[in-house]
């Protein structure tokens, strides 16, 4: 039943499956890319999460489970698209050529953002549910005013298709043809809320009633996320409209870590979505295909451990900000109430202490 | 007397609330089998079910509109907003609906509605989880906003802000969820509203709120080694305050200090060194300053022990204002 719904081109057993709509695009080398990709980011996530355990983080919200959603709609942007995150979307990050330690600056707070969203082209990350669905819509509205090819792609997650600002986003994407695709992804999981307490029927079938497409993809087939991603921000840049894609996946492991996952859901459930892993899906069909070498395989994960080494320096050596700096940008000039705190912190002694 | 977290003491009081009242309902994000993230709910879907304890889509305008309609239909909602970062899309709900549906009906509706916000910062937490709101909503008439500082008042001002017929935004300092304290269990000690006076002093006011209390009491700890005695004064009631309270002891000491996590523009501590310049002019010996978070959006936690109001800030204030000669 699952199955027919969704858009699949690799089994959970690594097998080819043909669609109709969606004939795969991608050689043999750009899969093993997007291979790589997802063996470095869950590697980095995995890092990321002893950094946490370490002290080193505040926090930190694992991906794992969504790396095929991640770097297959990731990888289906442009250079010029832009795209808004909301907190887990790591693996857009790094497609988006943001370096895994400006990524952590957020959850080493230092930053509240922690790169530049205009060099990227990928905007710094949203934390309160939903409001960068709006911002997407008017940042497409925008583009379409200009008449550039580009598209615009915004994520987030089951839980956020609840807020009033999601749904007022498909109003408003919809009413004005934004090029604008909406890219949840469903975990299944809220923190401890599934799926089921936000709506009745599949994410993907809301957008029929705010009058454009929906599609419901497997959310842990690379090949497949890339497939739908691409034509639905091609059909934006050709001034098709919006698109409303359910990325159909799972998330592993803890809301964060500061959460626990025992309270509310079953291992069992955990266990079953194993054998739907992203990653061994795409290795299974490398491997029976023979279009990787076992070397290949071995290199790619040295690869990701020495970014992962690379990441734990950078982090280690990544110094609180000067307190001084919170009065940076708050405005885009002088401001009286800024001077005045400015000059209370320096006579506190307080500022320029790191 | 029992000790106890104001973790627990929330969790108590909310357990007595609904034992006492078939009408008193809970909603809001992961407050069921997870028991909210501050496991403030801990246990309490399974005790008292899923049509009384609910898991709310993830929505706080719907959490705060539909409560609006049960408190309209006669219950008693109890909405829990996951951080103070997150209430905000409830904001026009709050403010247009909650503060004011008493007064558009002409009494008929009673909004015995509370709005429970986990508060403050110094949790080393990230963006939008340690934010200061209550001062919005101290502005709008129709709202009351209280704030417990011990677990003894979280205990029993949960319950009466639960009893209570007006919306009450009940404002909780995460940054003290865990620490211990004694609990009279048998009877409560102070009025909902009531300012209470913490520690008797002679030579300085200091009214605080929250999770600034215990800070403020450190200051008055360490001040005493000077030989300066601080009288700290918990507001407990951000709207109404409590300003007889706060009369009676700036008429003693003559010099005030007012302390809290928010910015102080346009502030609680605005409108208190306002009322109580106008109705203890002649008692002032020096002008009342503020230790307040600094006029910026709260910073990474990296550096919020430099933003949030520190004992040294205190008693540099307590320096100045004794220092002052007119
Ligand atoms: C407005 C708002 N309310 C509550 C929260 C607290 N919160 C953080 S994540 C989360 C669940 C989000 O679930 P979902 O949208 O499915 O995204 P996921 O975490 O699964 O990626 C909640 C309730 C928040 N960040 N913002
Ligand atoms: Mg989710």
């Amino acid at each position: 039943m699952l199955e027919e719904q969704l858009v699949q081109l690799l089994s959970p057993e690594g097998e080819r499956v043909t669609h109709a709509q969606y004939p795969t695009t991608l050689n043999t080398d750009e899969i093993i890319a997007l291979y790589r990709d997802m063996v470095i980011v869950r590697r980095l996530c995995n890092e990321s999460t002893s950094l946490q355990r370490q002290g080193q983080l505040a926090l930190w919200a694992p991906l794992q489970g969504q790396e095929a959603a991640q770097i297959g709609a990731g990888r289906a942007l442009r250079t010029r698209d832009f795209s808004f995150p909301s907190y887990r979307e790591h693996g857009v990050a790094w497609c988006r050529g943001i370096s895994p330690a400006e990524i952590l600056r957020l959850f080493r707070q230092v930053s509240h953002g922690g790169w530049d969203p205009q060099k990227y082209r990928h905007s710094v990350p949203t934390i309160v549910i939903g409001n960068q669905a709006l911002n997407a819509v008017g940042y497409a509205m925008g583009v379409q005013r200009d008449g550039a090819d580009e598209a615009t792609m915004v994520f987030f997650g089951d839980g956020a298709t609840s807020q009033g600002d999601v749904n007022e986003a498909f109003v408003w994407a919809a009413a004005f043809n934004a090029p604008v695709v909406f890219f949840v992804q469903n975990n299944q999981w809220a923190i401890s809320e599934p799926t089921v307490r936000q709506s009745r029927i599949p994410l993907y079938r809301r957008a029929e009633g705010f009058g454009f497409p929906g599609i419901r993809v497997d959310g842990n087939d690379v090949l497949a996320v890339y497939e739908v991603a691409s034509a639905a921000l091609q059909l934006a840049r050709e001034g098709g409209g919006p698109t409303l894609i359910e990325a159909y996946t799972y998330r592993m492991g803890a809301h964060t870590t500061s959460d626990d996952p025992t309270r509310y859901r079953f291992d069992a459930d955990v266990e079953a979505w194993k054998h739907r892993d992203p990653i061994e899906r795409v290795k299974a069909y490398l491997v029976r295909t023979q279009h990787i070498t076992a070397a290949a395989l071995t290199a790619i994960n040295e690869e990701a451990d020495v970014l992962a080494m690379e990441l734990r320096e950078a982090v280690l050596a990544m110094d609180g900000p000067d307190p001084l700096s919170i009065f940076d940008h708050v405005y885009a000039d002088q401001h009286p109430l800024i001077d005045a705190g400015r000059q209370e912190m320096i006579d506190l002694g307080l500022g320029g202490v790191r | 007397m029992t000790a106890m977290t104001m973790a627990k003491a929330l969790n108590e009081g909310l357990r007595h609330a609904l034992d006492a009242d078939p009408k008193v309902l809970l909603l809001g994000e992961d407050i069921g089998k997870l028991g909210g993230v501050f496991r403030i709910t801990d246990g309490l879907q399974k005790d008292f079910g899923e049509d009384r304890v609910i898991d709310a889509p993830l929505g706080e305008s719907g959490i705060v509109g539909t409560a609006v309609g049960l408190a309209m239909r006669g219950y008693r909602p109890v909405c829990e907003i996951q951080f103070d970062g997150f209430v905000y899309p409830a904001f026009d709900q709050i403010v247009s609906q909650v503060a004011k549906l008493r007064a558009r009906s002409s009494g008929s509706f009673t909004m015995g509605l509370v709005i429970r916000i986990p508060f403050g910062g110094g949790i080393g937490a990230i963006e939008h989880h340690s934010e200061s709101p209550e001062a919005y909503f101290a502005h709008t008439s129709g709202l009351r906003v209280v704030s417990p500082s011990t677990p003894d008042d979280a205990y029993w001002m949960i319950q009466e802000a639960i009893r209570h017929d007006d919306p009450i935004i009940f404002c909780e300092p995460k940054c003290r969820y865990w620490e211990k304290g004694e609990v009279d269990v048998t009877a409560s000690t102070h009025g909902l509203f009531d300012a209470v006076v913490r520690r008797l002093g002679e030579d300085v006011t200091i009214v605080t709120y929250g999770p600034s209390v215990h800070t403020a009491l450190r200051a008055a700890q360490a001040a005493a080694g000077e030989g300066i005695s601080l009288e700290v004064i918990d507001a407990r009631s951000l709207a109404p305050l409590d300003f007889p309270v706060m009369m009676r002891s700036l008429e003693k000491t003559g010099r005030l200090i007012v302390v809290h996590e928010a910015g102080h523009n346009v502030s609680i501590s605005s409108e208190i060194v306002a009322q109580l310049t106008e109705s203890c002019f002649y008692s002032l010996r020096a002008p009342a300053l503020r230790v307040t978070g600094f006029n910026t959006p709260y910073p990474p936690s990296r550096v919020e022990k430099e933003y949030l109001p520190s004992v040294d800030r205190i008693l540099d204030a307590v320096d100045r204002v004794m220092g002052f000669e007119s």
